[in-house]
């Protein structure tokens, strides 16, 4: 197999064709990430499987940028088989507007993937044909990874409250 | 031709019910096969070659609910897996005993979080808490003596 | 101290039971009807619910199963019933304590899961790895992917109904959790890697021990084979059997094994060494026709394979230090803290607070035994990172089990998931 092209490469030549889609670019330890605008996600994804032979979406997740805005982050790994090469999308989505062209059409990887996003951040996919919980039971409130959601639910016991803590304490009967 | 042949007049051996069922019982547990996460994997080691659970009668794990009388709660247990984990408790017949295997399932473990639930005796009632993450096979092995031990002092009263 | 924030009670009934509903799948009628042929509406077909607790799943996987006769016409897969929120859980340690978690996604392969955490780390954070660690991470990752072989290699003949073979492969794990209990103390969940390095040097008698797993496994492999390889019935249930072509296996996201039995070249190893690979001559194994048997040659291969890595490895074994000498990184010597006022300082500091990352967001791939296993790391700038996501390739490669199981029997179901060799600890994270 032939060495691998340090992923900086795919730079000018997607700049060129994507136009406006594209607002910024940034490598940070020979990573390229594209920040393309919302509306153009889908457009974008589908040059980037069919001319610049991304053929592969490793991984779609989201971060919570709590106190920025926008909030959210969509990151898009993807992955090139025949160049060796990755490269990521990111989307920005706004607090208020937490709703994103699903990348299901182009790839059939980001089936699970949106749905866990779905799950755990309360994102909406449009166009995602079975947008369900994945990770969390039917009837669970709230999407747990977001930043105001706690991290732990119990308290820990120490000999000083332990009391306290064990009185609170579910137990299970017979 | 029979065993008195053999031994010699046995005579008469005299013992409670309540011991001589105890003692059956405690030595054919059938276990459930119930594995969740990463205590199931050094479950299946401790009846796998080396350490042989069969040793201690209880090398007939069973798939069905129905008919084990051991569940060995081996692993995490998520929100979303509590309620399936009671119905399988529900649907063992009595008497019926639960191991919480691991610090996951005996105190949450590492996972103080929103997604596993802070101890399996929330959901069950458990008899022996089996430490470690995860437990050794021989700990394992040792929480299922005191299990023993904990059957054979039962008192009749308690079956019903 | 803060108080615990909302509990989630599992239901407020006298006894503490939930009801059978709450299992019910998440999924409405219309949701349903798109997932399943229109014969199951009218009952011409049957709906077959197979799991949670199912001997055959390898852990919690729930299928729900649309049958005409014996033939499965649509399976639709239910996760997440171990889901442990292992991503929440590492937002809120500090680097190198998120290290423990790590072991706990894929519990068959832990040393892996902890070199992609903390490859990724020091990507992020940029720091160089002595060689003499990245050969030790070399060879136990290789015994790790053995580990996690051979239990895949028992549970899946234990399926399809040969169990001798899961006490065989019991007994030859045996001999490499020694090698995890030598170098780290415990058997599975070894945390043995660190940001910079490993936590210490491999003692004395770790060489001999690897040589002695080098010395026997080539004859156990050949047990194996023999008693699968050719064996008729093993052939009739595998052969032809979960067929996945290569186009559908790389939209489906697949890799790995269960990828590369489609005949796709595809090993993160050799498309990014990372850790020193690409110093060892090893090749990776193929299939052709994409279908249960070619996935079981593929992994039996790299059996094969991952001896060849470790005695190279093994062989070129240099000495030197086993971790960075950034004291901003790795703690100083124990030693050292004794007349240093500044190593002091610096341990105090890490065991603390931690070191910081850069404000970046970094992802690494490494390739396990189930595929290319990615984190995801994003940072602040803080101690703790921001938010980190592991690419679990049990996930995508189960998300392809519909595809695979489309046309086949119920039985073949078992021999089929067996096949794509998931591990529900890190498919639902």
């Amino acid at each position: 197999m032939e060495q691998p092209l340090p992923s900086t490469n795919i730079g000018a030549s997607v700049l060129a064709a994507l136009g406006e889609s594209v607002s910024d670019t940034r490598v940070f330890r020979d990573e390229v990430t594209l920040f393309v605008v919302k509306e153009h996600v889908s457009e974008v994804l589908q040059y980037l499987r069919d001319v610049e032979k991304f053929d592969m979406l490793t991984d779609e997740t989201c971060v919570d940028y709590l106190p920025r805005e926008p909030r959210f982050g969509i990151i898009y790994q993807l992955y090139s088989m025949p160049r060796n090469i990755r490269v990521r999308v990111k989307v920005m989505l706004s607090e208020n507007d937490r709703s994103i062209q699903s990348a299901y059409p182009v790839y059939r990887s980001a089936n699970w993937l949106e749905r866990e996003i779905y799950d755990l951040f309360g994102i909406m996919f449009v166009g995602h044909p079975d947008l369900r919980r994945i990770m969390m039971p039917p009837g669970w409130e709230g999407h747990p990874l977001l930043k105001e959601h706690p991290v732990k639910v119990e308290e820990v016991a120490f000999s000083f409250n332990r009391e306290r803590v064990m009185a609170d304490k579910p137990r299970a009967q017979e | 031709m029979g065993l008195e042949q053999k031994l010699g007049n046995m005579g008469v051996v005299t013992m409670s019910a309540e011991k001589a069922i105890n003692w059956a019982r405690s030595n054919a547990i059938w276990p459930m096969l119930f594995g969740l996460a990463c205590c199931a994997i050094e479950m299946m080691s401790t009846q796998a070659s080396n350490y042989d659970m069969s040793r201690f009668g209880m090398e007939l794990m069973r798939a069905s609910p129905r008919q084990s009388d051991l569940m060995i709660v081996a692993g995490r247990v998520s929100r979303k897996m509590a309620p399936v984990l009671r119905n399988l408790y529900d649907q063992m017949p009595e008497p019926k005993w639960v191991i919480s295997m691991g610090d996951c399932a005996s105190c949450g473990g590492v996972f103080n979080n929103y997604a596993v639930v802070q101890g399996v005796d929330e959901i069950v009632p458990v008899d022996v808490y089996v430490a470690g993450c995860p437990p050794r096979p021989e700990a394992l092995i040792d929480g299922i003596l005191k299990l023993q031990d904990k059957i054979k002092k039962e008192p009749l009263a308690k079956w019903q | 101290m803060s108080v615990a924030e909302p509990r989630f009670h599992i239901e407020e009934s006298p006894k503490n039971v939930v009801s059978a509903a709450d299992t019910q799948l998440d999924i409405t009628f219309d949701q349903l009807k798109k997932l399943v042929t229109p014969r199951a509406l009218t009952g011409d077909t049957m709906l077959l619910n197979m799991g949670p607790q199912h001997p055959s799943t390898h852990g919690v996987l729930r299928l729900l199963l649309e049958l005409d006769g014996e033939t499965v016409l649509s399976c639709i897969p239910d996760i997440g019933f171990l889901h442990t929120g292992i991503e929440k859980t590492a937002e809120s340690k500090t680097y190198t304590k998120a290290i423990v978690v790590t072991d706990r996604i894929d519990y068959l392969a832990p040393m892996i899961c902890n070199l992609a955490y903390v490859g990724a780390v020091e990507k992020l954070v940029g720091v160089d790895v002595p060689l003499r660690a990245q050969y030790i991470r070399v060879i136990l990752s290789e015994l790790t992917r053995m580990n996690s072989h051979l239990v895949w290699l028992g549970t899946h003949a234990l399926d399809i109904g040969a169990m001798s073979m899961f006490l065989y492969t019991f007994r030859e794990r045996e001999l490499l959790l020694d090698i995890f209990e030598l170098v780290s103390g415990t058997r599975m969940m070894s945390s043995y890697f660190r940001v910079g390095g490993l936590w210490r040097d491999a003692p004395d008698s770790f060489a001999d021990a690897v040589r002695r797993v080098l010395k026997v496994f080539p004859a156990r492999l050949l047990e194996y084979e023999n008693l699968l390889k050719e064996n008729p019935l093993w052939r009739e249930r595998t052969i032809g059997i979960g067929v996945i072509s290569k186009e559908d296996a790389v939209a489906y996201g697949m890799t790995g094994p269960s990828l590369r039995g489609s005949g796709v070249n595809y090993d993160v190893r050799k498309a990014a060494p990372y850790s020193s690979y690409d110093h060892f001559d090893f090749s990776v194994p193929l299939g052709a026709h994409g279908d249960v048997y070619d996935r079981y040659r593929c992994r039996m291969e790299e059996f094969y394979q991952s001896l060849k890595i470790i005695e190279q490895a093994l062989d070129k074994l240099p000495p030197g230090p086993v971790i960075t000498d950034d004291r901003k990184i790795a703690p100083p010597p124990k030693h050292e803290i004794a007349y240093s006022m500044e190593s002091l300082i610096h341990h105090f500091k890490l065991w603390t607070e931690g070191f910081r990352a850069p404000e970046g967001e970094v992802y690494h791939a490494v390739e396990s035994g189930k595929g290319e296993f990615g984190v995801y790391i994003s940072s602040d700038g803080g101690p703790r990172p921001r938010r980190v996501h592991f690419r679990a390739p049990s996930l995508c490669n189960l998300q392809a089990l519909p595809q695979m199981s489309k046309g086949y029997l119920i039985a073949d179901i078992v021999g089929i998931v067996g096949s794509v060799d998931i591990v529900l600890g890190e498919v639902d994270r």
